[in-house]
């Protein structure tokens, strides 16, 4: 016998009651994992798929979409812009590197890029078989790509003409993939790659140039432009130094055909504008734990006046003041802990079955089988809710006047 | 064994006991007897150091309860005093066999587990040693009641109103389980009763009149 058993004893004679309590208490913290797990994964997502790219220099349109479709391959892109003011750019002393990406055509889903061999250095992607893109019409896919559509070095595939939904096919335009590459965690995995000149050409055959479909995509969000021969999607640019932040953007944005956008800002106005949902979510799972804290101490409280007479039974039996406040801190304590135990299970199997939906649909990879830092703070903030909910009860028992419980009649 | 010297004792200022003075010797047994309201149980209280009384003083085993802390006071009490009271008060969320662990753990004694079915056994309680209180008979409660009161050898077991409620058969059945667990550790047995059945079996008997 000790108080641990003890403690343990009176939640099984509540254990219906106690149950309540520990899966409150676990629901409260299991949508917190939930958001932590994803919101987490997204950051660290966004962040290495933007890593080493300082700037980005495409059609004027809007900033953030700009940063989604060149960047994170998730929207469509705000135009193209003239091979010209590209080069142009190149030689500027503000300017350490550039990546040229050329969009607009995509193979089952998956976007196909234009770009040189420095987009893949970038991600420090590694081929696993074969070799990167040397001529036209060679193709590198990113593992998940090459997971999905099941081909290997050597096959032909055709891409298809828009970026969202697959619309007419290239047909006479085929492909070869000639690498495959191996999974970095980043955006890569989801690409194929080829050279800018491949996704020119193949515009230059295309079906649609001979019968002047092109004009008609022009309404047409989801089919954007292609790139004409001589014009680039975006313009990818690492900054030669920390001056180069101040002055580009502004020089780039004062000329009328171009726009610079900062993934780093970008991302963080995107990640402001989702935190609102997920302050909201996450105050409504702070209400459930401060809910199950709340019927901790009920419960608790409750049993304090059935247990008086137990109380003042085990202080006659020898038991201090400072036991029978333990006993009751304990339980409180094992409350909480069993329900952030719950909660941790619930949350890390629920991210894991929510993120391999959104990893179906591959926009999202999120997993539940990992651990990330808020982890701690949120287990450490419910065991101390579970203790402080025990906290006025433990003080009760602590104070109890035995003599006048055991003469009561 | 103990000894009480002048005590009073009042509840918001009106005194519920007085008591001047009152020696017994250790493995005597005796009966405190009065009238209800005449004090007994604070009396039995203040003997078990669960109450201080406003006056006087209190010698158990030649300790003086004044003079020990709240906390070694808590645990002369579990180690020496053995209280069955008059409703039992056993814990229902533990079995017969917990609750004498739990004495035993309370009192800071080595939990003997053997030595605790052995005591069951004694008592007839070899088979409920895993029941619950709820589950026991009045008969078996007051047995499992006088086992944990006994479970830690105590020098002194007190008693309030054990016969009290009960026909003349289990009455002498109680009362000779009393006598013999204390006649088993040589403790000093402290009935404190109104029933007048049982007062022929003492030999030293304490009055307490109505206090006006």
């Amino acid at each position: 016998m000790n108080l641990l058993r003890l403690s343990l004893a009176y939640i099984r004679a509540r254990a219906l009651n106690a149950a309540l309590n520990v899966l409150l208490l676990g629901l409260g913290v299991a949508t917190i994992v939930v958001l932590l797990l994803f919101t987490h994964q997204f950051e660290q997502r966004l962040e290495r798929d933007s890593k080493g790219i300082d700037l980005v220099v495409g059609a004027k349109g809007s900033p953030l979409q700009l940063i989604l479709s060149s960047v994170y391959h998730v929207d469509i892109p705000t135009g193209n812009i003239p091979l010209a003011d590209a080069e142009k750019l190149k030689t500027n002393p503000l300017i350490k590197a550039t990546v040229p990406l050329a969009l607009g055509d995509s193979y089952e889903g998956f976007r196909i890029v234009g770009t040189n061999h420095d987009y893949v250095s970038l991600y420090d992607g590694k081929t696993t078989e074969g070799r990167l893109w040397e001529k036209s019409y060679e193709a590198v896919l990113g593992s998940e790509v090459a997971a999905h559509a099941r081909l290997k070095v050597g096959d032909k595939f055709v891409g298809s003409h828009g970026i969202v939904e697959a619309g007419e096919k290239h047909a006479n335009s085929p492909y070869t993939i000639v690498g495959l590459l191996a999974p970095s965690g980043s955006v890569l995995d989801r690409l194929v790659l080829t050279s800018v000149e491949s996704v020119w050409e193949i515009h230059g055959q295309g079906p649609h140039e001979k019968d002047g479909a092109e004009e008609d995509n022009r309404g047409d969000p989801s089919k954007p432009r292609h790139p004409q021969p001589q014009e680039l999607t975006a313009l990818l640019i690492q900054y030669a130094s920390p001056m180069a932040a101040a002055m580009l953007p502004r020089q780039i944005n004062s000329q009328s055909a171009l726009q610079a956008a900062s993934p780093a800002f970008e991302s963080a106005r995107l990640l402001n504008l989702v935190g609102v949902g997920v302050q909201t979510v996450q105050a409504f799972a702070l209400i459930l734990i401060l809910c199950a804290g709340l019927s901790v101490f009920i419960a608790l409280y409750n049993a304090l006046r059935e247990r008086s007479y137990d109380l003042a039974v085990m202080r006659s039996l020898g038991a201090s003041r400072g036991k029978l406040l333990a006993t009751i801190l304990i339980e409180g304590l094992i409350l909480a802990s069993g329900g952030v135990v719950l909660g941790l299970a619930l949350g890390h199997v629920l991210t894991e079955v929510l993120g391999g939906w959104l990893r179906a649909s591959q926009r999202v990879y999120v997993t539940g089988w990992t651990v990330v830092p808020g982890e701690l703070a949120l287990v450490l903030t419910a065991l101390a809710i579970g203790l402080l909910s025990a906290l006025l009860p433990a003080v009760l028992a602590y104070r109890t006047d035995i003599a006048g419980v055991l003469a009561r009649r | 064994m103990f000894a009480l010297r002048q005590i009073r004792h009042a509840y918001d200022g009106q005194e519920v006991l007085r008591l001047d003075d009152w020696s017994v010797a250790q493995g005597e047994p005796w009966l405190i007897l009065g009238p209800s309201g005449s004090g007994k149980t604070t009396l039995l209280h203040i003997l078990a150091g669960i109450l201080t009384p406003s006056e006087g003083s209190v010698a158990i085993a030649g300790q003086d309860l004044d003079q020990l802390p709240a906390s070694e006071l808590d645990r002369f009490r579990g180690r020496h005093i053995g209280i069955v009271f008059q409703r039992l008060h056993l814990i229902s969320s533990l079995t017969v066999l917990g609750n004498l662990l739990l004495a035993q753990y309370l009192a800071g004694a080595t939990q003997d587990l053997q030595g605790a079915h052995v005591l069951l056994a004694s008592l007839g309680l070899a088979d409920k040693a895993y029941s619950r209180p709820h589950a026991l008979s009045f008969g078996q409660s007051q047995r499992a009641a006088v086992a944990r009161a006994v479970v830690n050898k105590p020098l002194l077991i007190l008693a309030d109103e054990p016969t009290s409620n009960l026909d003349d058969a289990t009455a002498v059945a109680a009362l000779d389980v009393l006598l013999a667990q204390a006649r088993s550790c040589n403790a000093t047995l402290v009935i404190a009763t109104h029933d007048r059945r049982i007062r022929e079996r003492f030999e030293h008997q304490i009055t307490l009149g109505a206090v006006s």
